[in-house]
This record gives structure tokens, C-alpha cells and sequence, in this order.
């Protein structure tokens, strides 16, 4: 009896510890962006474009970035739902699910999800210079999409396999063909579709290899597809690399608006999902 | 059983996977009659039931042959569009299944997508299949509300309005009442007694009372096998094989 007793402590408090240093990190994070960032946020860091210097200066603000990183990220999420969302429920709804192909399928699209984005940015940088472009805010989405397509694949794959098998027959059962039958299907994973947008927004909006290359920097804000784009995260890595002081300490303003800006799609997309569900059955 | 049968089924096999489900099974579904099919659990009842409208195609690693033929066409054909043999056949399934969207388009969604595009038309759909399951009085005044907010009983009834509104000719359940109350389940019991004026039923159920209550027709079927058709009556008071005599006395199950 007394060991058992002090198994279940002895877990317990591995688990209550665990979630301390999880917790503990979370909030040491966003703590020191805010105490480091706020000093030097102020109206000019989110409505100006960088000033008093070439590339990243003591002046203006980053809104150079802010708008490519929304461009970059939002185009590559665009691009990239409109090659998943047909890859998902091809695999699912058309392939079964369940045969050597689909899971085959699966596997490949872990591997690239598994792939450091170096690699895409690379890749992105090998297809630039094969068509001869240069960098610019079309590299930049195209690279992203490859990084984010796994991304969303897997997800909306995961969602698909939650739908009850008799859902997919009521509407066969009506005489839907397998594209009506899908149709449905979608309308009743609109908040899984979602969730895969966050995730993947999250992960292209933070990137910092694929863009290096592909997207470049520039103090400017883009007004076509082939201009460079800066990116909130490459500024971050040049602001913090500056020898001024004042330099590195912008770093943490933007990196204090890109949580915000994370933060805020994240309320945004759970607020849409929750107003989507509303028809589902559970 | 009647000179022309609404569904014949003629040496029907099904494998899934290495297992054989159903073995040459070879029946005559009369027209506009209940007809229910027992047998203890996994001895094949749903898989026969949804060999009726072509479902088995979408599970893997699954192989039918023999002939089910519906009105004299083999829907196995080759030739056969699936959407034409499933238009004919309404599924209520175990537990009622919404489509995710509101009352009023859960009913006109198989008219819409077979063609029905005009308002009035579609209004009109929707108001006589919700009368004909007792559900108009009910939810006239919030068909566009999400068909989830409706209980599991007016849900199943809703289900049952939406098969019925593709004008089908046979109306398939699988253990249709096993999610629902009592009161649920007697009433969709008495609209499966009414529809048989104009449909032929085919349902799964492993409860012998409701198949008693329901029933013009019993199909007794064990380890894949059809052992005995008959008149309820007949197949329940007065068995001709061992194997039903058992069962339905409660010695298999």
C-alpha cells in the first residue's frame, strides 16, 4: 500500500515540476520581450519605415517588415491551403484512407515537415536562380509555401480522419458524388481548416532561413512581387547583430510586435472557427 | 415470396480483406413491405444491408460478386451509375448523422444536388417530407436553425425527411432506433409501418420485438448465411431450422 502511495506522489510531483518549467519558461520568454521591447516601442516602431541610416537604423520604425512578414506569411498560408486542402481530401476521401498510397503519402509529407528550412530556403533559392529571379517577395512566398504545404497537409489530414465514416455515407447514401460528399466534408472541418491556418501561419510568419535568400531585405515596402520584402524575423537578426545599442534594443520591440502580431491571428482564427462550427455535428 | 421482387439478390459474396462476410446469399426482397433482417452481432446484417446500395464500395480491400438486382438492373454493372442506384435508396443510420448545416438544408440537399434549384420547389420539398416524419410542426419556425440543436429523436426523424426527400423507392435502416428513447423509437417505428404504403423497407435490427412490431417479412441470417425467410409470424411463433429455434429463444446471441 505505501508503495503504491509513493508511486502516485512520486509521479505527481514529476508532472506538477514538468509543467512549472514549462509555464516558467513561457512567461521568462514573453517577460523579457516585453521588459526589453517596451522601452523602445513607440508610435513610429509600427508606422514608419526605418530611418537615420542605411538598412536598420536608430530611427523610424519596422513597418517594412511587419508588412512583408503579413505578406509572406498570409501569401505563402493562400498558396499553400490551395495545394493542401485538394491533397488532403484526395488522400482521404477519394484514395480511402487507409491503403499503401495514402500512407506512404503520409510518411513522405512527415519527412518534409521533419526538413530544417534552410533546406526549402535553398531549394527556393536553386528554382530563383534556375528562372532567373532575384530576391524578392515572390521568392520569399514561394519558398514559405513548400515549408508550410506539410504543414497544412498533415494537419487537415488528421482533422479529415476524425470525421465519422457516417457522415461521409449519409451524403453518398443521398447520391452525392465523391466531390458533393467532400463538400460537406469541408464544411464540417471548417474549424480544423482553421487551426491548420494558424499552425501554418505561425510557422511561416517566424521563419527566418527560407526568407534569407529567397524574400531579401529592403527598407522599403514592397509594391510589386518582384521587389525584395524585409521580414520581422531578418530584422530581428540584423537589429540584434548591430554594434549600437540602441539598435539591439529595437530588436526587442520587434520582436514584441511580432508576438502581438501572432497573438492576434491566433484570437483571430479561434474566434472564426468557433463562429464556423456552429452547424457541426460533434 | 411475390411475382415481382423490388430488390433479388442472386449469389451474392463479400470478402473484406481475407474474411468472407457474406456467403452466396441469394434472396427476393418483396415490393412495398417491411422486411427486417436479424441475426446475432457480426454475422454479416449490415454488410448485407449496405450491399443494397453500393456503400461496401468505399471500404478497402472489399470484393463483391454475384448480382443484386433492383427493379431487374444488376447494380454491380459496371455501367451502373452509383449515384442513380443510391438516389433510389434511403439510409437512416445507427445514430442520426446531420449534415453540417441548418434543418431546412439538410432537408433540400439531395434535391439540390440531383437538381432541384428553384425556391418555391425546394420549399415545398421541405415542408411535405418534414410533415410526412412528423417534424413540421416542430421546426417550422426555425428551419434555418443548425439541425445539431434539434434531440437525438427529432434528429433521426430529420435524417429520415432528408432520404425521403430524393424520392427514393426503398428506404434502408441500420438498427435505425439504437441511439433514440422510447418514445423516439415508437414513433419512428410507427412512420416505418406508414411509409410502407409507398416504399419497400429494409431494416437491420437486433431487437425480435421491434422486428415482431415492424414487420411483414423476417430475414434470419448466422455467419454470413441466410438460414431462414419468412413471414414474421411464421419465422418468430413457428421456425423451420434449428438455428433460428435458438436464436430466436434466446440460445444464440
Amino acid at each position: 500500500m505505501i508503495r503504491r502511495k509513493l508511486e502516485e506522489n512520486f509521479f505527481r510531483i514529476l508532472m506538477v515540476l514538468a509543467t512549472i518549467v514549462v509555464a516558467g519558461s513561457f512567461f521568462l520568454i514573453v517577460g523579457t520581450i516585453v521588459y526589453k521591447g517596451v522601452p523602445f516601442m513607440n508610435w513610429d516602431m509600427v508606422t514608419k519605415i526605418p530611418g537615420g541610416g542605411f538598412y536598420i537604423g536608430k530611427e523610424g520604425g519596422v513597418l517594412n517588415a511587419i508588412i512583408g512578414s503579413l505578406y509572406v506569411a498570409g501569401g505563402a498560408t493562400i498558396l499553400g491551403l490551395f495545394i493542401s486542402i485538394p491533397v488532403a481530401i484526395y488522400i482521404n476521401m477519394y484514395m480511402g484512407g487507409k491503403n499503401l498510397i495514402a500512407n506512404t503519402l503520409r510518411i513522405a509529407f512527415d519527412v518534409l515537415f521533419g526538413i530544417p528550412s534552410i533546406v526549402y530556403g535553398a531549394f527556393g533559392f536553386l528554382i530563383m536562380v534556375y528562372f532567373g529571379i532575384r530576391a524578392s517577395l515572390l521568392g520569399g512566398i514561394v519558398a514559405v509555401t513548400l515549408l508550410v504545404i506539410p504543414i497544412l497537409v498533415r494537419t487537415l489530414d488528421e482533422v479529415l480522419r476524425t470525421v465519422p465514416r457516417e457522415l461521409r455515407d449519409a451524403s453518398l447514401a443521398l447520391g452525392a458524388t465523391r466531390w458533393e460528399m467532400s463538400k460537406v466534408i469541408l464544411r464540417q472541418i471548417r474549424p480544423g481548416i482553421f487551426t491548420a491556418i494558424l499552425l501554418s501561419f505561425g510557422r511561416a510568419i517566424g521563419d527566418v532561413a527560407s526568407v534569407l535568400f529567397t524574400a531579401g531585405f529592403s527598407d522599403n515596402i514592397p509594391t510589386s512581387l518582384h521587389q525584395p520584402a524585409a521580414t520581422l524575423p531578418l530584422a530581428i537578426f540584423f537589429q540584434l547583430g548591430s554594434p549600437v545599442e540602441e539598435v539591439q534594443g529595437r530588436a526587442y520591440a520587434s520582436a514584441l510586435i511580432l508576438t502581438i502580431v501572432v497573438l492576434l491571428i491566433t484570437v483571430l482564427s479561434s474566434l472564426l472557427a468557433k463562429r464556423f462550427s456552429k452547424n457541426n455535428i460533434r | 415470396m411475390t411475382n415481382n421482387p423490388h430488390i433479388s439478390i442472386q449469389h451474392l459474396n463479400v470478402e473484406i480483406g481475407n474474411q468472407q462476410i457474406l456467403k452466396d446469399i441469394s434472396i427476393n426482397i418483396p415490393n412495398k413491405k417491411v422486411i427486417s433482417i436479424i441475426g446475432p452481432s457480426g454475422c454479416g446484417k449490415t454488410t448485407l444491408l449496405k450491399s443494397f446500395n453500393r456503400l461496401l464500395d468505399d471500404t478497402a480491400d472489399v470484393k463483391v460478386t454475384g448480382k443484386v438486382l433492383v427493379d431487374g438492373e444488376n447494380i454491380y454493372d459496371p455501367d451502373v451509375e452509383v449515384t442513380h442506384i443510391r438516389k433510389k435508396m434511403g439510409l437512416l443510420s445507427q445514430r442520426p448523422y446531420p449534415l453540417p448545416m441548418s434543418i431546412y438544408d439538410n432537408v433540400a440537399y439531395g434535391p439540390r444536388i440531383h437538381g432541384t434549384r428553384k425556391k418555391t420547389d425546394l420549399d415545398e420539398i421541405v415542408e411535405t417530407q418534414l410533415k410526412a416524419t412528423g417534424l413540421w410542426n416542430e421546426v417550422k419556425d426555425r428551419l434555418h436553425a443548425p439541425a445539431t440543436r434539434l434531440s437525438i429523436g427529432q434528429q433521426q426523424r430529420l435524417c429520415l425527411a432528408r432520404g425521403l426527400a430524393v424520392e427514393p423507392e426503398i428506404i434502408l435502416g441500420d438498427e435505425s432506433t439504437s441511439a433514440l428513447d422510447p418514445v423516439s423509437t415508437s414513433i419512428i417505428e410507427d412512420l416505418f409501418i406508414k411509409l410502407k404504403e409507398k416504399y419497400t423497407i429494409v431494416l437491420v435490427t437486433h431487437i425480435l420485438r421491434q422486428a415482431r412490431r415492424v414487420s411483414d417479412y423476417i430475414i434470419f441470417v448466422y455467419m454470413g448465411k441466410i438460414i431462414e425467410f419468412g413471414p414474421t409470424e411464421e419465422l418468430l411463433l413457428n421456425p423451420k431450422e434449428e438455428l433460428t429455434k435458438d436464436y430466436v429463444k434466446g440460445f444464440i446471441s
